[in-house]
């Protein structure tokens, strides 16, 4: 798969690694090229210098061949419109959009965005571990 | 009206003092402490310290009853985040959304945001105005319709120089709505109005049409009929 992740801080580098590794092929975008440190010495994908939010960017990694996009930024907000212009500009086929705030999140799956909240996940496990 | 204004800057503190006094009921959301408290000294307590994007705030202020929430932050994330929380969420009617990068009217368009209005876009647009050798300036566009207003100033190579109204091959759905011919009044031009070098003409034209209206009021051309 070709796959395309907005935001290489820690999660984001993370997963380009294990993604990488899997074989697929990865481009990372971030408006910080010192993010790219985070890295794993051994990543043999793209990372690419840019902001998510401006098609340009996007296109230039790829975003038009892309069959799936991550997007793990800080911000929410950043990550909710990176998403929607993947899926509903580019059309890319699978879209993965991490939300901080629960409500947002729920708000934006009802939408019909795949989003992810850590803050209600990590919550969960939590509790699980405490209570279990 | 009720009307809920997220960003306090200085776009959000002037739409809002206009709505006031346009006799709206107004609130403001805006995170940054200070900017609150200027706000509220100025306009008496419409400012409320949060996140519009927030549902817990947006509930607070009562958002499920507003007519219109109008988002002008700085960051055009968070004013799409923003009016779409409102519209799914809350219901509510009409949402616009201020926009910084021009690149984003179409995005935002997309997702279903009412109303778009680029900063960036109208800036220049006023400043190439001035510039006397623009040879096109959006006035104003009836969106919904896809209509444009534009001006366009004559060159003295133009062909259209010399032609009444009549003869030139204007595009269709076009219409001449004034002619301004150097410092004399504006004429609503006639079939027989007679087109000269520097009038500045005020079209009504569809944003598809508009190229073909710059090149028969700007460009060089053969009439299309024999002797017009």
């Amino acid at each position: 798969m070709k796959i395309v992740i907005m935001g290489c801080g820690r999660v984001g580098a993370q997963l380009a690694g294990l993604l990488d590794s899997d074989g697929h092929s990865v481009i990372i975008l971030d408006t910080d090229a010192y993010s790219f440190r985070r890295l794993p010495p051994d990543f043999k994908g793209t990372a690419l210098v840019g902001n998510g939010l401006d098609q340009e960017a996007l296109k230039r990694a790829g975003i038009e061949e892309a069959d799936a996009f991550v997007a793990v930024t800080q911000g929410d907000n950043r990550n909710v419109m990176a998403t929607q212009i993947a899926k509903h500009i580019f059309r890319v086929p699978r879209v993965v959009c991490r939300i901080y705030d629960p409500l947002r999140q729920e708000l934006y799956s009802t939408l019909g965005l795949e989003t992810l909240s850590p803050t209600t996940i990590f919550a969960q496990m939590l509790r699980e571990r405490l209570e279990g | 009206m009720y009307i809920v204004v997220v960003g306090g800057g200085r776009l959000g503190y002037y739409l809002s003092k206009a709505l006031l006094n346009e006799g709206h009921e107004v609130v403001i959301l805006e995170k940054n402490a200070t900017f609150c408290q200027i706000i509220n000294d100025e306009l008496g307590g419409v400012c409320i310290q949060g996140d519009g994007c927030e549902t817990a705030i947006l509930t607070k202020v009562g958002t499920g009853r507003a007519e219109m929430l109008i988002a002008v932050t700085g960051d055009d994330e968070d004013n799409l985040v923003a009016c779409q929380v409102a519209k799914h969420k809350f219901m509510v009617p009409r949402t616009i959304a201020r926009i910084r990068n021009p690149q984003n009217e179409v995005v935002f368009k997309e997702l279903g945001i009412d109303v778009t209005v680029s900063s960036t876009n109208v800036i220049l647009e006023h400043i190439q105005e001035e510039v006397p050798t623009h040879p096109l300036t959006h006035l104003l566009s009836i969106r919904d319709q896809g209509l444009e207003v534009v001006e366009i100033k004559i060159p003295a190579e133009s062909s259209a120089v010399g032609k009444r109204v009549k003869e030139l091959p204007l595009p269709k759905g076009t219409r001449l709505a004034l002619v301004i011919h150097q410092a004399q009044k504006p004429k609503v031009p006639s079939a027989d109005t007679l087109i000269r070098a520097e009038d500045r003409v005020i079209a009504i034209t569809s944003s598809e049409m508009e190229e073909e209206l710059r090149n028969t009021l700007r460009g060089t051309w053969t009439s299309p009929q024999t002797d017009g």
